[in-house]
């Protein structure tokens, strides 16, 4: 339906977006809406773990094993597939490169498993080197529940599901399997610059 | 709010719960997308009800200026979770906050059309009177007593001799109106995401299974 106008149509662009830092298909907000599948889970810190999963082996780490990792200070613009953007979110968490560091698995992709089973496919190229984290405060202040707490993946170059909530491990995998959200509708890859959104995008 | 009934050729279907991306296109190529979730039963074609948000984009264009025999661009139907299907015999339990009644309102009218007797109860909160979606469409479900209870909060104004909750949905209200989680239900829950984490986490504290709750959250900002 390209060369459509919608009739009466003007908009109310924001002057203040900056130039190539708002995907297509996408406006600004200043709010962080929730999107979730389901009611939020609340597990106690001393019952929190983070397994990588590699073949028949693993290794994890417990709440407070996680936070003795050296973190980073991140500052990120976020795009969720349901149209908003918010630029300059501040996040810290620790670098997934260094959990991937303790297992000796060249698999090219994995799968990022939750509380409350929810999960997410990514390709391991996509989480190294600065690209993501897993994220346990965000603003200064430990993440909220509903906002991922007490610890969410963050892609940011990636639209915002990927940046799985709840996040309690990853699976080393050879190929790559559609998690939750990617077997409900959504892309299997999910680059904002490019609208991959849906399947068939 | 407002009901726009779209005219497709080529609607390929779509289930119950599901929403569709509406795209606006100014003559200069600026755009604006959102989405709507979808009202009808798949059995009735294709139709969105849309709040007005004042501060929004796309919802006034929708509701103040698009008049039949208009064009719209839509992509969809989008999303295979928050979705109810007539083969699947549980109880179900809907809770809505507002304008999230809309995807609720079209499990309801799939289950009417399909003929089925799964038994559903909705717990619908709302302002007052006059907020209530689907209002007199909804008494005529209650009041065909087929297997379908409404139940209704008003959570600012409450016409006189209402005696119905005027209060919103608490803990308490749910284990009055929900189903005993013995019954294994499945359950909707849709509105702003305040409704939704307070009606899921309660479920979840009377012994509901958090795998059987099904949300969807309307982020009220910018639509």
């Amino acid at each position: 339906m390209s060369g459509f106008i919608s009739r009466g149509f003007r908009g109310r662009r924001r002057e203040d977006a900056p130039e190539g830092r708002v995907p297509p298909g996408q406006y600004l907000t200043d709010d962080f809406p929730v999107l979730s599948a389901g009611p939020t889970p609340h597990t106690p810190l001393e019952e929190w773990t983070f397994e990588i999963r590699s073949g028949g082996a693993s290794v994890s780490w417990t709440w407070e094993e996680f936070r003795a990792l050296p973190s980073e200070t991140v500052t990120v613009d976020i795009h969720c597939v349901t149209k908003w953007s918010k630029l300059d979110t501040v996040w810290e968490g620790v670098p997934v490169e260094t959990l991937l560091e303790r297992v000796d698995d060249d698999s090219p992709y994995l799968l990022a498993f939750c509380d409350g089973g929810y999960t997410t496919n990514l390709p391991v190229e996509d989480v190294l080197d600065g690209k993501a984290w897993v994220a346990f405060a965000y603003g200064g202040e430990p993440l909220d529940p509903e906002h991922g707490g007490p610890a969410r993946l963050l892609v940011p170059h990636l639209y915002f599901w990927k940046s799985a909530k709840w996040v309690r491990g990853f699976e080393l995998r050879n190929e790559d399997e559609p998690g939750f959200w990617e077997q409900n509708g959504y892309h299997l890859y999910g680059d904002p610059w490019k609208e991959q959104r849906y399947w068939g995008d | 709010m407002k009901t726009i009934a779209l005219d497709l050729d080529d609607w390929r279907g779509h289930r119950a719960g599901q929403h569709v991306d509406v795209r606006l296109t100014a003559e200069d190529g600026y755009q604006a997308e959102r989405s709507y979730s979808i009202a009808s039963a798949p059995e009735q074609g294709l139709e969105l009800t849309v709040e007005r948000l004042d501060d929004g984009e796309v919802s006034p264009y929708l509701v103040d200026e698009l008049r039949n025999g208009d064009g719209l661009e839509i992509r969809g139907p989008i999303g295979g979770y928050f979705v109810w299907e007539a083969r699947d015999m549980r109880p179900v339990f809907l809770a809505a906050g507002g304008s999230g009644v809309v995807p609720l309102m079209a499990i309801i009218r799939h289950r009417i059309a399909v003929g089925s007797s799964t038994p559903m109860r909705l717990l619908y909160s709302s302002r007052s009177l006059d907020d209530v979606i689907y209002r007199v469409e909804l008494d005529q479900v209650a009041a065909n007593d087929n297997g379908i209870e409404i139940v209704h909060t008003l959570t600012r104004a409450q016409p006189e001799g209402w005696s119905g909750y005027s209060r919103r949905i608490d803990n308490d209200m749910l284990r009055e109106v929900a189903w005993s989680p013995s019954e294994s239900p499945s359950v909707f829950v849709c509105g702003a995401t305040r409704f939704v984490e307070a009606v899921a986490e309660g479920l979840v504290g009377l012994g509901y299974d958090p795998r059987s709750i099904k949300t969807e959250r309307y982020g009220g900002t910018g639509g």
